[in-house]
C-alpha cells in the first residue's frame, strides 16, 4: 500500500480523467479517436470505484461483492462495447469512406 | 274502463305512426280514415270514461303502465293517466273539437301536397294533448307541454317553402321555450318541495306547504304561471300566438284557439288549490285582465281575418286567467269549453271564407258574401255572437259569469277592465263581420278579375303545386273548384276559377255542428259540474248566493255585448262616412287606429328590448369569442405554435453524433445540477 495515494488524489486523477474522455468525445471529430475517448472515461470511473473500495471497505477478507467485482464486469462491458463500437465504425467506414463524425449526417430525419 | 284510458292518447298516435311513416303511399281517402279514425275513436271512449266519472260525485278513473322513471330512492315517476272530472272535460273538448276538425281538414286540405304530413302531425298533436290531459303527474303534464309545443311548430311552419311561416313557427317555438323554462323550474321546485309529481297529491299538500314556507310557494306558482302565460299567449309571452297564423287554418282553430292555447289556463285549474294557497292569483288576475284588455285593443283595426280571430284568442285566453285570478276555476273551465266551441267555428268559418276566396285573407278585399256564401256566413255569425257574448249563446253565460265572479270577489277594477274588454269584444268581432259578409265585395275579382294579384297581409297565396317536391304535381281534375287557379293571369274575364263558392260537405258539417254548441253551449252547467267534484264547493257555494247579483249582471253584460254590436255595424255598415270622419278627422281616432294596427308596438318594443340586445351580445360573441378565441386562439393558435415550436426545435437535430454528444453532456450536467442542488 502507497500511503500517498489518498483517496481525494485518486478522485482528482479520476475526475481529471473523467474529464478528458468528456472533452475528446465533445471536441474530436474522428470517430476512432471519439471511442477512445469513451474508454477513457469508463476507465476514470473504474478509478474512483477502485478508490472508494479501497478507502471504505476492509482490505481483508476480500469481499466478493467489493468494487473489484463492479471494475470487472466494466471492463467486461468496455471490451464488448469496444467490440461492437469497432465493428459499427467498420460498417460505417467501408459505406462511406470515412470516420469523421460531422459527415455522418445519416440520424437526420 | 279504467283499462282503456290509455287508449285515447294512444288511438291518435298510431294515426301518426301510420300517416307519418307510410302517409305517402296511402292513397287520400286511406290517409283521411286513419287520420280521423284515431281522434274520434278516441273521442267515443273519453266520452264512455266521461260519463263513468259523471255518475259518481268524486270518481277518478286511473290507469298505470309501471314506472316511467326511476332513479335512486325518492325519485319515481309513473307512466300514469288519471281521469277526473277537469280532465274529462278537457278530454271531451279536445277530443270532441278535434275529431271536427280533422274531419273539416279533409276538405280544407284537399289538394295540399303534404295531405299525409298533415294528418300525421294532427295526430300526434292530439296524442300530445291528451297525455298533457290526462296525465297523473306533472313530469308526464309536460311531455305532453313539450309535445304540443313541437306540433304546433311543426304545423304553423306546415307550408315551409315560405320563409315567414318558418320564422312564425321559431318565434312560437323560442317564445314557448322561456315559458317552459319557468316552467320546468317550478317542476323542479315543487319535486324539493313536495318529493312528489303526483297533481292530486301537490294539490293536496299545497296548504300546509305555504303556510310553512309561503316564498317558495309563491314562486313556484308564479313560475308555472309564466310556463303559462308562454302555452296560453298572455302578456308578456303573448306575441307568438298572432304570428301562428301562418299554418294553415284547421291548425289555427284545433290548436291555437281551441285547444293547446287553454293548456295554460288547465295547468292552473289542475293545480288550483296550490294556486289558491300560494298567493300569487292577484298577478294572475291583472295579467289576464290586461290581457284581455290590450288584445281586444289590437284586435280593433286588424285588416287579416286571422289575425283579427287570434288577437280575440288572446283575449279571451286573457278573460280565462282572469277567472283562475279571482280563483274561479270552474268558470275559467267553462269559458275555455265555450271558447273552444265559438272560436273553432270562427276560425273554420274564417277558413271557409278563406277557401271560397282562394286563400284571400285580407278582410279590406271581402264584403257582402253572405249572398254569396250564406252557410259560411251563417255559422260565422253564430260564432261571432258567442264571441261578443249575446245574450243566451254560450259566450254569454261563460262570460258573464267571469264578470259575476270578478265583481263578486270585490275586484270593482278588474270588473271594469273584463266590461269595456266585453264592448271591445263585441266591437272587433261584429267589425269584423261588417267586413267580410255585409256590405259589398270589394275583391279584386269584383273588378280585376284576379283574386291573386296583390299578395299583400302576411301571407302571400302558396302555390298550390310544386310544394313539396317529393310529389308529383296531382293531376288538374277538379281544381277549379277547389284551389287558386292554375290559368295565366291573363284571363281577365276570370269565370270559373276566380269564381266565389261554397265548401263541401266535409267542411259544412263540422261547422254547422261546431255552430249549434256556439251558440247552446252555454246551457251546459259546466262551473257547477266541475264544483260538484269537492274541489272548489266552497266556490260553488259562493256563486249560488250571489244569484240575485247574476241577474244584474247578465243585463249589464248583455248591454255591454249590444251595445259594441251596435257601434261596429253604425260604423261599418250603417255609417262608414261617420267611421271615416273619427278615424281620419280626430286625432285620437287616429292614435287609436294607428295604434291599434300597428298591435301597439309590442313587437317592435320587444325587438328593442330583447331581440336587438341579444343580437348585439351574439355579435360581440361572435367577434371576441368565436372569432378570436376560438378560431384564431384556439384553431390557428395550436397550429401555429406547433409549427413554430417545430421550427425552432428541429435545428437541433443535426443528424451529427458530435452534437447529439454534446447535448447529452450538457443533460447530464443540468441533472447533476439540480441534484447537487437539491441536496445542498
Amino acid at each position: 500500500m502507497i500511503p500517498h495515494l489518498s483517496l481525494s488524489f485518486c478522485l482528482y486523477v479520476s475526475a481529471a480523467l473523467f474529464a478528458i474522455g468528456v472533452y475528446g468525445v465533445l471536441s474530436r471529430q474522428n470517430l476512432i479517436v471519439i471511442l477512445m475517448s469513451l474508454e477513457l472515461m469508463l476507465n476514470a470511473v473504474n478509478l474512483s470505484t477502485i478508490a472508494f473500495g479501497r478507502a471504505f471497505l476492509p482490505a481483508s477478507p476480500p469481499d466478493p461483492s467489493g468494487p473489484q467485482v463492479f471494475v470487472v464486469m466494466v471492463l467486461a462491458v468496455a471490451a464488448a462495447e469496444a467490440a461492437v463500437g469497432l465493428s459499427i465504425l467498420l460498417a460505417v467506414f467501408r459505406k462511406w469512406r470515412t470516420t469523421h463524425a460531422g459527415r455522418i449526417d445519416m440520424l437526420k430525419g | 274502463m279504467a283499462r282503456y284510458l290509455f287508449l285515447i292518447p294512444i288511438l291518435p298516435f298510431a294515426g301518426f305512426l301510420v300517416n307519418g311513416l307510410a302517409g305517402r303511399r296511402l292513397p287520400r281517402w286511406a290517409v283521411s280514415l286513419v287520420g280521423c279514425a284515431g281522434p274520434t275513436a278516441a273521442a267515443v271512449l273519453a266520452g264512455l270514461a266521461f260519463s263513468e266519472v259523471a255518475a259518481g260525485p268524486a270518481s277518478v278513473l286511473q290507469a298505470s303502465l309501471g314506472d316511467w322513471i326511476r332513479a335512486g330512492r325518492d325519485f319515481h315517476v309513473p307512466l300514469a293517466l288519471s281521469l277526473d272530472r277537469l280532465s274529462g272535460v278537457m278530454a271531451l273538448v279536445v277530443t270532441g273539437v278535434g275529431t271536427l276538425i280533422h274531419v273539416y281538414s279533409i276538405g280544407y286540405m284537399r289538394e295540399d301536397p303534404g295531405y299525409a304530413r298533415f294528418f300525421a302531425y294532427l295526430n300526434l298533436f292530439m296524442a300530445a294533448m291528451l297525455v298533457l290531459v290526462l296525465a297523473d303527474n306533472i313530469l308526464l303534464l309536460f311531455l305532453g307541454w313539450e309535445g304540443v309545443g313541437l306540433c304546433s311548430y311543426l304545423l304553423i311552419g306546415f307550408w315551409y317553402k315560405d320563409l315567414s311561416n318558418c320564422d312564425a313557427g321559431i318565434k312560437a317555438f323560442v317564445v314557448n321555450r322561456i315559458g317552459d323554462f319557468g316552467f320546468i323550474l317550478g317542476v323542479f321546485l315543487i319535486f324539493i318541495t313536495f318529493g312528489t309529481f303526483e297533481l292530486e297529491a301537490i294539490d293536496s299538500r299545497a296548504a300546509a306547504a305555504a303556510a310553512r314556507d309561503p316564498l317558495v310557494m309563491k314562486a313556484i306558482a308564479l313560475l308555472l304561471f309564466l310556463g303559462a302565460t308562454g302555452k296560453s299567449a298572455q302578456i308578456p309571452l303573448y306575441v307568438w300566438l298572432p304570428d301562428a297564423m301562418a299554418g294553415p287554418t284547421p291548425v289555427s282553430a284545433l290548436i291555437h284557439a281551441a285547444t293547446m292555447v287553454t293548456s295554460g289556463v288547465y295547468l292552473l285549474a289542475r293545480l288550483d288549490q296550490l294556486f289558491l294557497a300560494s298567493g300569487a292569483l292577484p298577478v294572475v288576475a291583472w295579467i289576464g285582465a290586461l290581457t284581455a284588455l290590450l288584445a281586444a285593443l289590437i284586435a280593433l283595426a286588424q285588416t287579416d281575418i286571422k289575425k283579427v280571430l287570434a288577437y280575440s284568442t288572446v283575449s279571451q285566453l286573457g278573460y280565462m286567467f282572469l277567472a283562475c285570478g279571482v280563483a274561479a276555476f270552474p268558470v275559467a273551465i267553462f269559458h275555455l269549453v265555450t271558447h273552444a266551441f265559438f272560436k273553432a267555428v270562427l276560425f273554420l268559418g274564417a277558413g271557409a271564407v278563406i277557401h271560397s276566396l282562394h286563400h284571400e285573407q285580407d278582410m279590406r278585399r271581402m264584403g257582402g258574401l253572405f249572398r254569396r256564401i250564406p252557410l259560411t256566413g251563417a255559422v260565422f255569425l253564430a260564432g261571432a255572437l258567442a264571441l261578443s257574448g249575446f245574450p243566451l249563446t254560450s259566450g254569454f253565460f261563460s262570460k258573464d259569469e267571469i264578470l259575476h265572479e270578478t265583481l263578486s270577489g270585490g275586484q270593482g277594477l278588474l270588473y271594469s277592465v273584463g266590461l269595456t274588454t266585453a264592448v271591445l269584444t263585441a266591437f272587433y268581432a261584429f267589425r269584423q263581420f261588417a267586413l267580410v259578409f255585409l256590405g259589398t265585395y270589394r275583391g279584386a275579382g269584383a273588378e280585376r278579375g284576379d283574386a291573386h294579384g296583390g299578395g299583400h297581409g302576411t301571407f302571400p297565396p302558396r302555390s298550390p303545386r310544386g310544394d313539396e317536391h317529393t310529389f308529383p304535381p296531382r293531376s288538374p281534375r277538379g281544381d277549379e273548384h277547389t284551389f287558386p287557379p292554375r290559368s295565366p293571369r291573363g284571363d281577365e274575364h276570370g269565370h270559373g276559377a276566380h269564381e266565389i263558392h261554397g265548401s263541401p260537405p266535409s267542411m259544412m258539417a263540422p261547422l254547422a255542428v261546431l255552430a249549434f254548441l256556439a251558440l247552446c253551449g252555454g246551457f251546459l252547467a259546466v262551473p257547477h259540474f266541475l264544483a260538484g267534484s269537492g274541489e272548489t264547493a266552497a266556490h260553488a257555494a259562493a256563486g249560488t248566493a250571489g244569484a240575485e247579483g247574476q241577474v244584474t249582471g247578465w243585463i249589464v253584460g248583455g248591454a255591454a255585448t249590444v251595445l259594441g254590436i251596435l257601434a261596429a255595424l253604425g260604423l261599418f255598415v250603417w255609417r262608414p262616412a261617420l267611421r271615416e270622419r273619427i278615424v281620419q278627422g280626430t286625432a285620437g281616432g287616429r292614435l287609436l287606429a294607428r295604434l291599434s294596427l300597428d298591435k301597439l308596438y309590442v313587437d317592435e318594443l320587444y325587438d328593442a328590448l330583447v331581440v336587438k340586445p341579444f343580437w348585439f351580445l351574439s355579435h360581440v360573441l361572435f367577434l371576441v369569442i368565436d372569432r378570436f378565441v376560438i378560431d384564431f386562439a384556439c384553431v390557428r393558435g395550436t397550429g401555429l405554435l406547433a409549427r413554430t415550436l417545430g421550427a425552432a426545435l428541429g435545428r437541433l437535430q443535426t443528424g451529427k453524433i458530435p452534437s447529439y454528444a454534446f447535448y447529452f453532456v450538457g443533460g447530464v450536467l443540468v441533472l447533476m445540477t439540480l441534484v447537487l442542488w437539491a441536496a445542498g
